[in-house]
């Protein structure tokens, strides 16, 4: 253990408003290369929840004031129960999916906005797509995946959906702007008209760790770095996440062992201890992970 | 006993002209304004009299709480940077038509206002019980997350504005969640008039009304222009939809707008 570990400071959660549910454990037909939980079509360490798992922690989540769902993966639409545990969930309370946007079928969107219409929340989709164009995108994704991911695009404005983009950045800070402004006459020109873009920092664990360097051992949050800081921009601060083995403190460290804090949400509500180098990450870039309707910014 | 709520003025003090008459002819017996008295329109220091004038009781929004205490932001908290650059313009102009004296009693404006009535605890605040610039979409808030808020804070009515959408959940146990809307500008649905909300209360009875407000549309988009804010807040006054700061909307109240 180094000495940084030990200068790890703790994070208590505010309140539960958040719940995440590892809905296709880590299984994608995908395997990316900046993965930040390793996923691809063989890699079952974590499996599918069923819809009675989801349901327990629905109901679980009643007491707690959980304000909004996400549903994660891998591909969440691999799980063969996934629309009818977002049906299920919309009775609780608005969701959102992140999908690479290449399994989706226009059945199961027709019965999901069905399902929106009668519960009166929302159902976001946000489509990982990490660039305007295939040159940029699929040697990272895979090949054709831009292509497909755009097909998935179209069903869901078809659909009635307005997705929200995400692209994990692999450019400079700077060139954000111009990105941007690329992928929304690319966007446009595949009938989203109304793009809603998010970019997103690379982590560097899981198959990203392999790819480029990994984090070295000064890349720690201390003590010291919490002070005046809003630990609200901490996803583990008002979140937690659901995986076939339990309850852990967030999505991003969902591999690591120390993450898994218990079977049920009220086991999971402890602080956690930021001794990882993702959560540096975390701690530069704030919440990533939540949608711009829902951030809170202090 | 009736009463009126009202959010968001956003320096729309036709609007606030015209929400007090309508609500004095309606036999409301006080005014509450739920905060950002500033943002978007022309004359920030018209609102103020108008405010004091009728005795309206106001809790600070977190434009207020900007401006009061002279930050550089309005704290939305947008990411996108042409809706930073259309807010920073209008916090900038606010700021600089917001006399010092009038800047200083917004940086007094209580978080929250409590009251008791007929046994009903009523909490009066901006974003959320917890959190002045959190925003409570319809869409987007759990019935479970506002029935913890009410019980946490020990209220039965909360009272909320910040989206600028109107909208009320009933809770368990007779509590409600109410939003009350924006004075400041339309609901982004093609239609021009603005709303408030009048709450009336009769023995264990809490009854809440949206009410539809027409006022000066025409007159208030000249002033925007003469004083050269940005053609796009115009455009929203005129015809009724959203055109910037979009980004924070759900999808599913944005995609009932037009942008
Ligand atoms: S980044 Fe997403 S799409 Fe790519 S392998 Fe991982 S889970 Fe699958
Ligand atoms: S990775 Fe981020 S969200 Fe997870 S524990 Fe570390 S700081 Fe918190
Ligand atoms: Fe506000």
């Amino acid at each position: 253990m180094s000495v940084a570990f030990q200068n790890s400071p703790h994070v208590a959660l505010q309140a539960l408003d958040e719940l995440w549910f590892q809905v296709s454990g880590t299984l994608c037909n995908l395997e990316c290369t900046h993965c930040f939980i390793s996923c691809s079509p063989n890699n079952d360490s974590f499996g599918f929840l069923s819809l009675e798992t989801v349901c327990r922690s629905l109901e679980e989540s009643v007491r707690l004031g959980v304000k909004e769902y996400y549903f994660t993966g891998g591909e969440p639409f691999l799980n063969k129960e996934m629309v009818p545990i977002l049906e299920e969930t919309l009775q609780y309370g608005p969701a959102t999916v992140l999908t690479n946007g290449t399994v989706l079928k226009d059945e199961w969107l027709k019965r999901l906005r069905d399902a929106e219409d009668r519960s009166g929340y929302t159902l976001e989709f946000r489509v990982s797509i990490d660039g305007p164009t295939p040159e940029i995108n699929d040697p990272i994704r895979g090949e054709r995946t831009f292509e497909r991911a755009m097909i998935g695009v179209e069903k869901l404005v078809k659909a009635g959906f307005l997705p929200i983009i995400t692209m994990t950045r692999t450019w400079s800070d700077e060139e954000d702007q111009r990105v941007l402004s690329e992928f929304q006459r690319v966007l446009a020109k595949h009938g989203n008209d109304r793009p809603r873009l998010k970019i997103l920092p690379r982590l560097k664990i899981g198959a990203e760790a392999e790819r480029s360097e990994g984090y070295n051992q000064t890349e720690r949050v201390t003590k010291e770095m919490m002070v005046d800081y809003d630990e609200s921009q901490l996803v583990c601060s008002h979140s937690r996440i659901v995986s076939d083995r339990g309850v852990h403190v967030c999505p991003i460290l969902l591999e690591a062992p120390d993450s898994l804090l218990g079977d049920s949400l009220a086991e999971s509500l402890l602080p956690f201890s930021l001794n990882h180098g993702a959560c540096f990450t975390c701690y530069l870039y704030g919440s990533i992970c939540t949608n711009p309707s829902s951030s809170k910014k202090e | 006993m009736k009463f009126a709520f009202f959010g968001g003025i956003y320096n729309n003090y036709l609007a606030l002209e015209s929400a007090i008459k309508d609500s004095q002819k309606r036999g409301v017996e006080q005014l509450y304004c739920l905060g950002d008295i500033g943002a978007f329109g022309p004359h920030p220091d018209r609102v103020f009299p108008l405010l004091n004038q009728h005795q309206v009781q106001v809790v600070q929004g977190n434009y207020d709480n900007s401006i009061g205490n002279d930050l550089n932001d309005c704290q939305c908290g947008y990411t996108d940077p042409k809706d930073n650059h259309f807010a920073q313009i209008s916090y900038e102009y606010t700021y600089e038509k917001t006399s010092s004296q009038n800047r200083a009693w917004l940086k007094e404006l209580p978080t929250e206002i409590r009251f008791e009535l007929m046994g009903k605890r009523f909490l009066l605040c901006h974003g959320s019980p917890r959190k002045t610039n959190e925003f409570l979409w319809e869409s987007t808030t759990s019935t479970h997350f506002l029935k913890k808020q009410a019980d946490d804070f020990g209220a039965d009515i909360i009272l909320g504005t910040h989206t600028g959408l109107h909208w009320k959940r009933n809770l368990s146990e007779g509590q409600q969640y109410i939003n009350v809307g924006v004075l400041g500008r339309p609901e982004n649905d093609g239609t021009k008039n603005v709303w408030y909300t009048l709450v009336t209360i009769e023995q264990d009875r809490v009854d809440v009304e949206f009410i539809p407000l027409e006022y000066d549309h025409q007159r208030l988009a000249k002033e925007m222009q003469s004083e050269k804010l940005p053609e796009e807040f115009v455009e929203t006054i005129l015809t009724g939809w959203w055109t910037t700061c979009l980004e924070v909307l759900p999808g599913r109240e944005r995609r009932v707008g037009k942008f």
